[in-house]
């Protein structure tokens, strides 16, 4: 059901909200139940239909070999039961050259269709590689901290922390870096997820196709915050998004090199919040660890070093 | 004086790991109080825990694997349960136990529930179907259990005493790293591995020493049992894989004591460094585990279609071809670490042509089936279970082994769900259907049909009901390792999951059901002759439980499968072969090297994770001790006179006599 | 089952009866363990294990071999290995070992011809010439780290210490091993057991020669190449 939710146009905070949202200041949607999804089955972007479609191609091959093998196997089992004196005994058959090669190259042949699909689908779908589009692409880079998102707006000179906007229908480069331990960035319904790593850059391209709200996530463990660090990724139509950049250039604290320490500090569940603007050497620095990685935990049961804690 | 150690280790403050902890503490004390109190220490000690009859250590690994399976379903209950209430709510189990929890579970679940297993079965199996006396070295053998226990037992402590790892059963970095882990867990992790990876090194060595330098005359390479095969691979295995992965940890002990920079975030440190190498490691462990599984599979469904293996020269060739190819897949695990197309698509690709191994295998055992007349018997109904179960899972595994399928699929419950399932349907059904198969020889009698089937019947289907809504929360998004989360849609499966696992629990019931009637009612379940399942191998040559010394003379091998030979010979003569001329027995002597070596290990080890630095060198310094006490015993083997060597002997033929004559009244009446 | 366990000769032979008494002792390298005449000898049985743990031990060189290569240019802005190494240190180094590789095998002869005194004075050159390796081992650790470059200094000096240090374990345990071999010869004589134990540690010895060669050769000889 969709969660209505609350704005402080003071504060600029907002309540949490799961995958299907209400309202939100400035941008006005109206998801529908099947956006509602989380499904990879249910894509909504070119790279998680092509690879919606590589998993379907290669699930039938596989069910072409696997079907017939385990209703061989069952039936086997049930004729050639102790009791049923009208099956063939072969006490002495071991052997049979004919059933070798058959054996051998049955998976042999699976393999070489499938390796076919993997070597396409791989090249095809390399997650650096750029999307073919009229027009040009939308920059974010990303960090990952703890435990939350910070998405950068280079060209647009702002960021948000945790909710992700988007032009539908254009295709998005990622650049993607970790402030202290390893994730990684996935939205299942536009695509593939990529990890994030301190010190190293990593590079995801996808595209919605369409407005709406999908569900975003960590899919690699970094922690006791870890379950907290999914964040919304709202596609809407580019004169919207626009418009929202415009808004959030008009309000918020900027991100300079001292806010992003302090967002660098281990902390759960903030909500989503944006940055008027932004230092832009900032995402390089972090990269090339001009700044220092995040810190870890500073207290716990006893000491940090026998069972450390994290504040909420 | 004590490190890092003080009361304030111990989780005051969590009702959970305080109440599991005393009532464990009390189960162990209560078990004490009785072996004292009957007055079997003696015997235990005399007979158990300094024995090296490889027989007793396969014993003693699989008692230790089905508790610690236990506790690492225990595990698993809190992880689905936690699931199931933590929607929109924050479940009972805060992130810093949940994490600890599903770290321990993978941990315990594999390393101290599924090597014990195998390694058990293989204990116990090899030298008989070998037609040998004991392995190669028996006092390491001894050791390395005692070593793997050490291990168990540190992992276990750390519940109650400081905390777990709580990075996952694979701890990598920088999340592992002193920084982001400054407690005591990783560390916990880390040494309970490290000793008992030197355990399983020497059993490595061990087997691979038997299996290749120690068999019976005429045993050459093409009449080894199927298990022994399967056995030999796997312990190739070990040998190559595990020093990799006690270096690896190694240098992650270095960073975090002594603030190395292997894997950190600083100093130039390479964490993707970690993940190749721990999973260089870890995807030949996956191949230790299953390999003597399948080996299990080609015994028990020879046996129980009455028939030979199927293509025994194929088999062979799959299994070494299994056990070479497995070095080269490492990188599926980390697709989406962005090595690039070109390489994604080569571990891709050979991936799935190992799969080719093993679908060769699946196709023999089916042929194997074809012509036979099959006994349903408890262990047969495992190895169709698996045969299915298994497929099943080894194809999601080639479906994530597609680059593009996984970069949606990594990480997800789909994963979970796809290693559980070769896992289980593999290695878990292998190791029951092997301890039912087996148990009989080790103990003189059968294990109860009937609660033997419904713990089958019980586990099968907790499996499917548990897992395939696990493969579909994970085609939903749903990522692993989640304390809590608020997605409508994954709800409804994790409610269907919590349902599986309270048929597994069924299961487990039914499994101790099984075992406490079979002991009640063992008079009747009694093995008489030594074959209770008309087998085919030369463990079943011997009586059961077997002597010390295995066979009072070893066997002469002639062809493949020599005791059916020997039998179906007997049965076209009408009498056995003639009695052998029998001579005093050489057997080694008992040792508590093992025991007292575990002992240190674990003190050392806690002394480590607590920085008690005082007591790491005096549990070196004594360890060595033990080492060199050992090599000054002048005495290392006892001779079993031939009397006593002729008198088990002739009982034994007494009883094959017997079945003899009433098996020629049974097919001539 | 068979009969009385005898053994069977060469093809087309006649079987060789050893006649009644203990169990069978066959002649030397007649049972081969995989086949033929039953398990192998204890002597052979004991070395071939003890081989396939030095292939063990090596694959754990390996790993860290592999560790050195991906992080040699880590140096995170520390010295490079051009500027660490000195190659006369490391010349005595492998001289020391080397010739007590070579002690070791005239330990080995030694004991070989049942000779206390021989075998003794060798293993004690051996042991005298490894500890001589390990002290200037020792020295150029305690000069770098002295300097601030010890290995917390960089990943590169992390790999760097951990591979020539594990090393430098290994040589260590490996004293202590000849140590109890040496009162193990004077307290028990030549004993087949003690022979045994010597057989595996001289494979140890002369292992460790090879490691120490691949060290040499990939860390000191590449690592003082000048960049081209």
């Amino acid at each position: 059901m969709p969660h209505k939710q609350q704005v402080s146009p003071v504060a600029g905070r907002r309540v949490r909200v799961g995958c299907c949202a209400g309202l939100t200041a400035g941008v006005t949607l109206a998801p529908s139940a099947a956006e509602c999804s989380t499904s990879i089955l249910q894509p909504a972007g070119p790279v998680a239909a092509t690879e919606r479609l590589v998993l379907l191609d290669a699930l039938t091959i596989m069910l072409v070999i696997v079907v017939p093998t385990i209703i061989v196997a069952l039936a086997f089992a049930w004729w050639f039961r102790e009791s049923n004196r009208r099956a063939r005994h072969l006490p002495e058959w071991a052997y049979s050259g004919q059933l070798e090669l058959l054996v051998w190259s049955i998976p042999a042949l699976v393999v070489f269709f499938l390796g076919g699909v993997i070597w396409l689908g791989s090249h095809s779908l390399d997650p650096a590689r750029p999307l073919r589009a009229a027009g040009p692409q939308l920059e974010v880079q990303v960090v990952s901290l703890d435990w939350k998102w910070l998405f950068i707006y280079p060209s647009q000179g702002i960021a948000s922390v945790n909710e992700l906007v988007v032009p539908a229908g254009v295709p998005l480069h990622f650049t993607l870096t970790s402030a202290s331990v390893m994730n990684a960035f996935f939205v299942p319904q536009l695509g593939s997820m990529i990890y994030v790593m301190h010190g190293m850059v990593t590079q995801l391209n996808l595209q919605a196709d369409r407005a709406g709200e999908f569900y975003g996530e960590s899919a690699q463990f970094s922690g006791d915050g870890f379950s907290d660090m999914h964040f919304v990724l709202r596609a809407v139509p580019a004169a919207a998004f626009t418009r929202w950049v415009e808004a959030t250039r008009g309000g918020g604290p900027r991100l300079d090199r001292a806010a992003y320490g302090a967002l660098a500090v281990q902390s759960r569940n903030p909500a989503p919040s944006t940055w008027r603007s932004i230092d832009p050497d900032l995402f390089q620095a972090i990269v090339t660890q001009q700044l220092p990685p995040g810190p870890g935990p500073e207290t716990g049961r006893g000491s940090p070093a026998v069972h450390p804690r994290t504040r909420e | 004086m004590l490190g890092k150690l003080s009361w304030a280790a111990i989780p005051w403050d969590q009702p959970i790991p305080l109440l599991a902890a005393s009532v464990v503490a009390l189960a162990m004390l209560a078990v004490l109080g009785w072996v004292l109190a009957r007055g079997y220490l003696p015997y235990l000690w005399r007979e158990w825990i300094t024995s090296v009859d490889h027989k007793r250590i396969g014993v003693m690994y699989i008692l230790l694997a089905l508790v610690m399976l236990f506790r690492g379903f225990i595990d698993a209950v809190m992880m689905r349960s936690q699931q199931v209430l933590a929607f929109h709510a924050p479940g009972y189990l805060p992130p810093e136990h949940y994490d600890q929890i599903f770290s321990a579970h993978g941990t315990i679940m594999i390393f101290f529930g599924a090597m014990p297993f195998v390694i058990g079965l293989m204990n116990f199996v090899v030298p008989l179907q070998l037609g040998v006396r004991d392995v190669a070295f028996p006092t390491l053998n001894s050791t390395s259990f005692w070593l793997t226990a050490a291990g168990a037992l540190l992992v276990n402590v750390s519940l109650v005493i400081g905390e777990f790892a709580r990075t996952g059963w694979l701890p990598y970095p920088p999340l592992s790293e002193i920084t982001y882990s400054p407690g005591v867990g990783v560390d916990y992790y880390l040494w309970a591995l490290e000793i008992s990876g030197i355990g399983t090194l020497m059993t490595g060595i061990n087997f691979v020493t038997t299996i290749l330098k120690t068999r019976a005359h005429g045993m050459n390479y093409l009449r080894m049992p199927m298990f022994c095969w399967t056995a030999l691979s796997s312990n190739l295995l070990i040998v190559a894989a595990f020093p990799v992965l006690a270096a690896t940890l190694a240098m992650l002990l270095l960073d975090r004591y002594l603030g190395f920079h292997f894997f950190s975030n600083t100093g130039g440190g390479n964490m993707m460094m970690f993940v190749n190498l721990i999973w260089a490691w870890g995807h030949p462990e996956v191949y230790i585990l299953v390999l003597p599984a399948f080996g299990v599979f080609s015994e028990v469904i020879s046996t129980f279609s009455r028939k030979p293996l199927f293509g025994y020269r194929s088999m062979v060739a799959a299994t070494l071809f299994i056990c070479l190819v497995s070095f080269m897949v490492w990188l599926h695990h980390f697709f989406t670490m962005g090595a690039g197309a070109d390489v994604n698509a080569a571990f891709g690709i050979a991936t799935s042509i190992i799969a080719v191994g093993t679908g060769v295998k699946i196709y023999n055992w089916v042929f194997t089936m074809y012509g036979g007349r099959i006994r349903f018997r408890t262990p047969m109904l495992w190895s169709i279970g698996f045969i299915v179960t298994f497929v099943i899972g080894g194809m999601t595994g080639v479906l994530l082994a597609v680059p593009p399928a996984d970069f949606q699929l990594h990480n997800s419950l789909f994963l979970v769900a796809h290693f559980h399932n070769v896992i289980i349907g593999g290695v878990l059904f292998g190791a029951f259907a092997g301890f039912i198969y087996w148990f009989p020889k080790a103990f003189g009698f059968s294990l109860d049909e009937a609660s033997g089937k419904a713990a089958f019947w019980f586990s099968i289907s907790g499996f499917y009901v548990t897992f395939v809504p696990l493969y579909i929360a994970g085609l939903l998004g749903m990522t692993r390792r989640l304390q809590h989360y608020d997605v409508a849609e994954w709800r409804p499966w994790m409610l269907v999951a919590a349902f599986g696992v309270l048929l597994t629990f069924g299961a487990l019931v039914a499994q101790v059901v099984q075992i406490v009637v079979s002991i009640r009612r063992r008079a009747q379940l009694r093995d008489t002759t030594g074959d209770p399942w008309d087998g085919r191998s030369l463990e079943w040559a011997t009586p059961s439980p077997p002597p010390a010394f295995n066979f009072a003379v070893l066997p002469d091998v002639a062809d493949a499968e020599p005791y059916w030979r020997a039998k179906q010979r007997a049965i076209e003569s009408q009498q056995l072969a003639a009695e052998p001329g029998y001579q005093p027995i050489e057997m080694p002597r008992n040792s508590p090297t093992g025991f007292i070596t575990g002992f240190f290990a674990t003190i050392t080890g806690f002394a480590l994770v607590w920085h008690i630095w005082w007591l790491v060198i005096a549990g070196l310094v004594a360890a060595y001790a033990v080492f060199v006490w050992f090599a000054w015993r002048d005495v290392a083997e006892y001779v079993i006179p031939v009397e006593e060597v002729a008198r088990i002997d002739r009982a034994r033929r007494q009883a094959r006599a017997a079945w003899l004559a009433a098996h020629a009244r049974e097919s001539s009446g | 089952m068979s009969g009385t366990e005898v053994l069977r000769g060469p093809a087309g032979g006649s079987p060789i009866d050893l006649g009644p008494g203990r169990d069978v002792v066959p002649p030397r390298g007649y049972a081969t363990g995989h086949g033929r005449g039953g398990p192998a000898s204890k002597r052979v049985v004991v070395g071939y294990g003890f081989w396939v743990f030095l292939l063990s031990d090596i694959v754990m060189f390996a790993t860290l071999f592999a560790a050195y290569a991906v992080l040699a240019d880590q140096t995170a802005g520390g010295p490079h290995s051009q500027q660490l190494f000195h190659p006369g240190s490391v010349a005595v180094e492998t001289a020391c070992l080397l010739l007590s590789s070579f002690a070791c095998g005239m330990a080995t002869l030694a004991a070989q011809r049942r000779n206390q005194l021989w075998t003794q004075i060798a293993l004690l050159v051996t042991g005298l010439l490894g500890a001589a390796f390990l002290l200037f081992e020792v020295r150029e650790f305690m000069s770098l780290v002295g300097r601030g470059d010890g290995p917390t200094r960089s990943a590169f000096l992390s790999a760097f210490f951990t591979l020539v240090g594990c090393h430098g374990l290994h040589v260590t345990a490996g004293l202590l091993w000849l140590g109890t071999m040496m009162a193990q010869f004077f307290a028990k004589g030549f004993r087949q057991e003690i022979r045994h134990r010597f057989l595996c540690f001289s494979l140890f010895w002369h292992t460790l020669d090879i490691i120490w060669v691949a060290i040499f050769n990939l860390v000191y000889l590449v690592g003082t190449t000048p960049y081209v």
